[in-house]
């Protein structure tokens, strides 16, 4: 096994809006392959970090270090996903998507292709749905599609927001052997959680964020009692007159 | 009256209703298509406030030209891609959203068409720009028109999995490619080139008729996206042509005659179509087993 290189590096980012910091002077590195949880109390800036990494938002300071990934190379699976479920789109096709990074704009989708969608949809459990427009997919199943679509992505980098929010428990188990399926395949994987059981059990490094950086490193550590206690106290922060910082 | 002297007859004998056949049928072939993405695209009512737009352009050039083809073309394009334009950067560069820029735009732009149509020209002039006359398509018209609908064709072939993105999941789009912005802006060029083709026949306020209402009647039938596009390109065409023929038959003005044939397919749909019409929604059939 080669030595983990870096695959992302933070330099005293700060990433916010209109000014106000929502991630405050972190610093520190991704090791590529590593299978990362990102924990804290709501408002701590998880989610602005995950659009801070594939470049939707601009940092307000220090730099963020890729490693060479292109913005094809990462997946992303925003919270609460924006899909227009009234769309009139089937499941195969949204699955499909996902070999736009080989595809483009007019590649077709060709007979090759056709055993990696099968292969996806049944890695998700959705044989017999590739048909169905996803309007009428229920919350876990329309979840299920976009792992898919991810798993064609076939990204070196994959970042999850809040992905088991609302699943059963089922759901969660299958979409979690995928993860890990990432992680065995060496890609580097992130997710925002909130279930410390679930990421206890699940995932060997955890950031804690609260802003700034509570802890980062192995989960039993980072989620420590003390640790927890200083990330809810440090929680939500928004001044509308706060001052330039200084720092 | 046999069915040839009905359907047939009209066709074969004059060459106006030839010419009107084959103008329908290229502006169907472009708006039935866009029409289809405006619907998806939740911008319904975008397509008519650029027809409302392209007015003061095609006053222009009728100001400058008379009732010339091409300056009323170029003036109408130049208009619609003004206001077009202009609104996308008002929304981008200032807390003002899109469908209220765009609602300024359209609206100085329509004063301005009648205050320029106004000063010179007959009323009769303004009926021709404001409901045209697809009975009188000339030789240039009618090559205006299949072009538009060529470039129409070829160009939706280019720009359709971001158009189909953009609107599923903009974020993913975002996330993989940066067709997203490119693309939106070459469909409203294609929503303007299309009205400005249509106003020659059907004129500025109903061309956008033939663009969202087969569209709209379509989405009652068929659940999927290419089934959609080519329903709303066949109900415009079978609608124009049964809308000629009855503006040959009772002699009723020809763009009000097609407009209308569509809606009443799109009343009937509202109450029996099979994708969520009303009868299908207050009387289902019986639910299945699983």
């Amino acid at each position: 096994m080669t030595a983990a290189r870096p695959q992302l590096r933070f330099h005293d980012l700060t990433l916010g809006y209109e000014r106000h910091p929502a991630v405050h002077h972190l610093d520190g590195a991704v090791e590529e392959g590593a299978l990362l949880a990102i924990c804290g109390p709501n408002g701590a800036g998880k989610s602005t970090l995950l659009r801070g990494i594939i470049g939707q938002l601009r940092p307000l300071g220090g730099r963020i270090e890729r490693g060479g990934l292109d913005a094809r190379d990462i997946a992303y699976l925003p919270q609460g996903s924006q899909v227009d479920r009234s769309f009139p789109i089937s499941v195969y096709d949204m699955v499909c998507m996902g070999l736009w990074r080989r595809s483009g704009l007019f590649g077709g989708i060709g007979r090759a292709d056709r055993p990696k969608v099968a292969e996806a949809i049944a890695a998700v459990g959705l044989e017999g749905f590739e048909g169905r427009p996803i309007g009428t997919l229920s919350g876990g199943q329309m979840q299920r599609t976009l792992f898919a679509r991810l798993l064609l992505q076939d990204a070196r980098l994959i970042l999850l927001d809040e992905p088991f929010t609302a699943l059963d428990a089922k759901t969660i188990s299958d979409l979690l052997d995928l993860v890990r399926r990432w992680h065995g395949e060496r890609r580097t994987v992130l997710a925002v959680l909130h279930d410390f059981d679930l990421v206890r059990a699940h995932f060997p490094q955890t950031l804690l964020l609260a802003r700034a950086p509570v802890a980062w490193g192995a989960t039993a550590e980072a989620l420590a009692p003390e640790n927890l206690l200083k990330a809810r106290r440090m929680g939500e922060a928004w001044y509308e007159t706060a001052d330039p910082c200084a720092a | 009256m046999s069915f040839y002297d009905l359907f047939i007859g009209p066709f074969v004998e004059f060459e106006f209703m030839q010419r009107a056949l084959v103008g329908v049928f290229a502006l169907s072939l472009g708006a039935g298509p866009v029409g289809a993405f405006l619907m998806l695209r939740r911008m319904s009512l975008t397509g008519d406030a650029m027809a409302h737009a392209i007015l003061p352009g095609a006053a222009i050039g009728f100001l400058v030209s008379g009732l010339d083809l091409f300056a009323m073309t170029f003036g109408g394009l130049a208009a619609g891609l003004l206001v077009a334009v202009g609104a996308g950067v008002v929304a981008r560069a200032t807390e003002l959203k899109e469908d209220a820029s765009l609602a300024a735009f359209y609206l100085i732009s329509l004063a301005l068409g009648v205050l320029i149509l106004s000063m010179k020209g007959s009323n009769v002039d303004l009926l021709h720009v404001l409901f045209g006359t697809v009975l009188g398509l000339d030789d240039p018209t009618l090559i205006l028109v299949s072009a538009i609908a060529t470039l129409t064709l070829v160009l939706l072939a280019f720009i359709w999995r971001p158009l189909v993105l953009e609107c599923v999941d903009p974020a993913f789009l975002s996330s993989v490619s940066r067709a997203g912005a490119p693309g939106h802006i070459a469909f409203l060029a294609l929503v303007v080139l299309n009205l400005v083709g249509g106003f020659h026949a059907l004129g500025t306020l109903l061309s956008v008729g033939l663009m969202m209402l087969p569209a709209a009647t379509a989405r009652f039938w068929v659940r999927d996206l290419t089934p959609l596009v080519i329903c709303a390109t066949a109900i415009a065409f079978v609608s124009s042509v049964i809308g000629l023929l009855i503006s040959y038959h009772w002699g009723a003005p020809s763009g009000p005659a097609i407009i209308l044939v569509v809606g009443v397919a799109y009343a009937v749909s509202v109450i029996f179509g099979p994708a969520g019409g009303i009868v299908s929604r207050r009387w289902p059939l019986r639910h299945l087993e699983a």
